[in-house]
């Protein structure tokens, strides 16, 4: 199982440079380790024994902006929190990815209120929305692998356009 | 959106010792974003080389105005508010709440109703001391903890999904009794659980109980007087680790639990260790109150048949023009519950959690305060971390067992 398959006994192949930075992108897209509320229970659910998120090169959870791609918005954002989230996403390098998990992070969920943002994107830019409240580990795989889906699609020009 | 706002040191100056001003110690953020808080709260410490001089604990990243929330819905609909608070004890925060609906409107609860409210309350106190065991163990580094901790919690999940429909949020208990009759499968999953669920605490016992490495961590660690507690107004694991043995499940019994038998672990030395070993032995206790109350459970109805109350089941209102009308009333407008003002209070995994109902004669409360055990608990934080590593105070942190959501509400 792998590419000595694909391979035969050639030892070379051919592909393009986009191809094979977006595989290393999807295969170890490291999370960012920030919970929030109550998906953060159920985001650490998904990288406990029963479901296993490291499957997909995402075990470790990295506590530092700086070493991660992949930003979990897990539970509600409020609005002391808001700024302290976006230093965050600010400070993660390019190329990043914002997952919204749940409910109250892609729409304000139940908590219609003053305290709460109605959706995270207002503060930081989203890729995917993950509905539920809190999502069941398996739809937070989902989610993510929704997110490997789309950047395997993403070419250099679009790297290019999206940072000048 | 508004920026992060730069705060010069005059403004908190009264918070930190002098040396702090003349720059003999340094003054450093733990969190909001922090491995090892436990969700979004700030520590501001004060420190002296690596001793915690002063810690002045910053709440309110997670304030989401459940309070709020829940006085501008009906009696029904604001429960699901209280499952949002104290996310690792969600059928707890559902207790408390019907409890206070039904002392405020005096309804009466079948006795299965009662029996099915104490097996789920007790699998959740088992389930958020796993997740506490396992958060902890990794904060000591013990990683493996964390995983065995999380397997066995699935289980419970899945029971909870079984009689709800839910893993976490499941919004079960109402006002009258519980949302319907659990399925057949119920009592061989929870038989299962009981059965298997011994010889895992001896597992997580023989990885850390008398593990040297997690006894140099704990033992001795953030002393916790028991007077000091009391003045403080901590409650559950923490205060009885501390030497008083004070529990609501036995002090005020509420729910039936003056049927069971179980003993309310009590330790004297108030540190680290202390907690941890009261918790273990929490664990063993819970687990024979839902034996108990499994044996015990009567057969019957499993909601208030108070029709002014409780909605008629679907098959009457066909029938019943009665039944029709009683539908239509409490899930358009609610019901009313008089002008008065109500206490109650659970024992959840973290202390006691209560809450104040206020009616004002209409379908809405008119107030509701939560007492939520992790404030008052984190409050004595800064008391007892003073003089310890920066590494113990992670450690003493998790021992306390805050949930952030509890605290911010």
């Amino acid at each position: 199982m792998g590419v000595e398959q694909k391979l035969g006994n050639m030892g070379v192949v051919t592909t393009t440079l986009e191809t094979v930075v977006n595989w290393g992108r999807t295969n170890a897209m490291w999370p960012m380790l920030f919970g929030l509320a109550c998906c953060a229970i159920e985001m650490m659910s998904a990288q406990a024994s029963s479901y296993d998120m490291s499957r997909f090169g995402m075990e470790l959870m990295r506590a530092s902006p700086r070493q991660s791609d992949l930003m979990i918005v897990a539970g509600r954002v409020s609005k002391k929190m808001g700024p302290v989230l976006r230093r965050l996403y600010d400070q993660m390098p390019e190329p990043k990815w914002v997952l919204a998990m749940g409910d109250c992070a892609s729409c304000g969920g139940v908590f219609n209120n003053y305290a709460i943002y109605q959706g995270v994107d207002e503060v930081v830019p989203v890729d995917v929305f993950v509905a539920g409240c809190p999502p069941r580990p398996e739809a937070l795989i989902h989610g993510v692998m929704t997110i490997h889906e789309k950047v395997k699609g993403e070419t250099f020009k679009q790297y290019a356009e999206k940072y000048k | 959106m508004s920026q992060i706002e730069e705060v010069s040191l005059e403004k908190f100056k009264h918070l930190v010792s002098e040396r702090a001003l003349t720059g003999e110690t340094m003054l450093l953020n733990m969190g909001p974003q922090h491995p090892s808080t436990h969700g979004v709260l700030r520590l501001l410490l004060e420190l002296d080389g690596e001793i915690v001089v002063n810690c002045i604990p910053d709440v309110g990243y997670l304030h989401t105005g459940i309070e709020k929330n829940m006085e501008a819905k009906t009696y029904q609909k604001a429960e699901v508010m209280t499952d949002r608070l104290d996310y690792m004890n969600t059928v707890g925060n559902n207790l408390a709440y019907v409890m206070a609906v039904e002392k405020l409107i005096d309804l009466d609860v079948p006795a299965r109703a009662q029996g099915l409210r104490v097996i789920l309350t007790e699998l959740q106190r088992i389930a958020s001391h796993l997740v506490w065991l396992g958060t902890s163990g990794l904060d000591l580094a013990a990683m493996s903890m964390f995983l065995y901790c999380f397997r066995e919690r699935e289980q419970i999940l899945d029971i909870f999904e079984l009689v709800s429909g839910q893993r976490m949020m499941t919004t079960y208990f109402r006002p009258g009794g519980v949302w319907r009759d659990v399925p057949v499968e119920f009592e061989k999953a929870v038989r299962d659980f009981i059965k298997i669920f011994p010889k895992r605490v001896d597992e997580y016992e023989s990885l850390l109980t008398k593990n040297p490495l997690f006894i140099d961590r704990t033992v001795g660690l953030g002393k916790l007087d028991g007077a000091v507690a009391l003045s403080y107004g901590v409650t559950g694991p923490p205060l009885r680790a501390s030497g008083v043995n004070w529990d609501l499940r036995k002090a005020r019994p509420y729910c039936g639990y003056e049927q069971y038998d179980f003993n309310v672990p009590v330790l004297n030395d108030g540190d680290v260790y202390a907690r941890y070993l009261v918790r273990i032995q929490e664990l063993r206790e819970s687990l024979k109150i839902v034996e108990q109350a499994l044996n015990k459970l009567p057969l019957g109805p499993v909601r208030s048949d108070n029709r002014k109350f409780v909605p008629p089941p679907r098959s009457e209102i066909g029938v019943s023009m009665e039944s029709l009308i009683h539908h239509f009333k409490l899930w358009t407008e609610g019901f009313p519950a008089p002008k008065a003002s109500i206490y109650s209070a659970i024992e959840s995994p973290r202390g006691e959690m209560g809450l104040l109902l206020e009616g004002d004669g209409g379908p809405k409360p008119l107030r509701v305060h939560l007492r939520t055990p992790s404030f008052d608990n984190l409050a004595v934080l800064s008391q007892i971390v003073k003089g310890h590593l920066v590494a113990d105070l992670v450690a003493i942190l998790s021992s306390i067992d805050i949930v952030l959501g509890d605290i911010d509400r």
